[in-house]
């Protein structure tokens, strides 16, 4: 790949199979990081996860992920960024189901 | 009798003591409690989740967000602040200012007022170097220069009387539509959001000459980016009044919380824990310092109970922020997706590609 558009995925370290693997993800930090770390970890599958920064100056995050009975970490991956996706849809939609709802204060905020 | 608002399951809460906190952490985790499923389910999630708007007024919004994992509100509250894109200028070319404030100064000042341009509207630049054109760069332009007031009343010592263009305003940004701009902002012309804003003051016969280009960023990369003016989350303060608090003490104690918090029985001096104001104390751990209330009441915090505030400040109605932070979320979310398909494609095909 060329260097000046680096690949948002890079695996770093893992065993042959996946079942261990660290995730090089570029341009996230702790807002992906974390939040996907939460539901990797909601997985019964998953033995440990756990994610880094490893530099404030490089923008990348290292997640750590290793799994029971030699799974594919990849696999637990996508299945956590997909479960993700709902979860925000999800909280999207109640949101605005509440916005529609009106049952809030209004108030007149002057600036 | 011993009383509390609502009950919520101890696992809920965060203890709040006189010296510390404890149990912080969530433990809602497969394999944390034995013979208990944690495992992700999204119907249990929806079952569990409630949002609900609060307030709302034209700058700022109330909500509350019930059943998440701080991970996934933190997330969204990162997202309203550093990655919800706004329109700001960014690049500013001087023509001419012979006012006291120097070029850079005056320049990093416009580039901090806030627009009211539909960030939707307008493309974003690939990079510093990317040309300029009607989808990704609005312009706008400033000539003012300052003159002596001909009809200035006698004896008046007012600079906005006796000069003309005595300060640079925001409103003083004149829009200059390039390309297609005219009809695509037709509906709601390109300006700083507020008029008022005074960037720089002038004496006659000083001038300023500029152009302005405003692009299309995000808050991570320049404040002045950032849609909000704060976004930010405070989890529910839980009281519970394990003993009866004697009658002459009611007062003494309904002092050591947020006005509201605590009621008192007008006749039997009674107190209780008001259930809609609970929100508002700052748990400040006062009544935890009198020896004779130590005791009697147990603080604490519902560890996934949210309340957020978020006062827009740009383009944005304050109610469309989340929807935006979730939108870019599920952007993020989408991208790195597709990169772990092509890698698992890939893997498949035999050669697991590990970096160094």
């Amino acid at each position: 790949m060329s260097s000046e558009t680096p690949d948002k995925l890079k695996i770093l370290k893992s065993s042959p199979d996946l079942s261990a693997a660290t995730y090089q993800i570029h341009d996230e930090s702790h807002t992906i990081g974390n939040s996907l770390r939460w539901m990797l970890m909601k997985n019964p599958k998953v033995e440990f996860c756990g994610y880094s920064v490893p530099h404030p100056s490089e923008n990348v995050i290292n997640v750590r992920i290793q799994m029971y009975d030699n799974l594919s970490s990849l696999d637990a991956l996508i299945t956590a960024l997909d479960d993700l996706d709902k979860l925000c849809e999800t909280v999207e939609d109640q949101y605005l189901e509440s916005l529609r709802a009106q049952e809030y204060e209004t108030w007149d905020e002057k600036s | 009798m011993p009383t509390s608002t609502q009950t919520f399951n101890p696992r809920r809460l965060v203890g709040i003591h006189a010296e510390r906190v404890t149990d912080v952490s969530s433990t809602d985790y497969p394999g944390h409690y034995p013979g208990e499923d944690h495992s992700w389910s999204l119907d249990k999630f929806r079952e569990n989740l409630t949002v609900k708007v609060q307030r709302l007024s034209q700058r700022s919004i109330d909500f509350d967000i019930v059943g998440v994992d701080a991970s996934i509100a933190n997330a969204f509250r990162r997202i309203m602040i550093a990655e919800v894109p706004t329109v700001c200028i960014e690049s500013v070319y001087v023509w001419d200012n012979t006012s006291v404030i120097v070029d850079e100064v005056l320049a990093h000042r416009i580039g901090l007022v806030p627009l009211n341009i539909d960030p939707s509207l307008i493309a974003m630049k690939s990079g510093p170097h990317d040309t300029p054109t009607d989808r990704n760069t609005i312009i706008f332009k400033i000539d003012i220069t300052c003159s002596r007031n001909p009809s200035a009343p006698k004896g008046s010592t007012e600079p906005r009387e006796l000069y003309i263009n005595s300060e640079l305003l925001s409103s003083h940004l004149v829009w200059a539509p390039a390309g297609e701009q005219d009809e695509v902002f037709a509906g709601k012309p390109p300006a700083p959001t507020n008029p008022n804003i005074v960037l720089a003051k002038l004496r006659p016969g000083q001038s300023i000459s500029m152009e302005l280009h405003a692009v299309k960023g995000v808050g991570k990369d320049h404040a002045k980016f950032s849609p909000v003016a704060t976004a930010s989350y405070r989890i529910l303060p839980h009281i519970k009044i394990k003993q009866p608090i004697p009658p002459e003490h009611a007062e003494k104690f309904q002092k050591c919380f947020s006005p509201g918090v605590i009621k008192i029985d007008p006749r039997t001096k009674q107190v209780s824990v008001d259930e809609v104001n609970v929100r508002n104390d700052t748990v400040s751990r006062e009544v935890l310092r009198h020896p004779e209330f130590a005791d009697k009441v147990e603080l604490s915090r519902v560890r996934d109970y949210f309340l957020f505030n978020v006062e827009s400040e740009g383009p944005y109605t304050p109610e469309r922020l989340l929807p935006e932070a979730i939108k870019v979320m599920r952007e993020k979310l989408a991208v790195i997706k597709k990169s772990a398909e092509a890698l698992r494609d890939r893997a498949t095909d035999g050669d697991v590609v590990m970096a160094e």
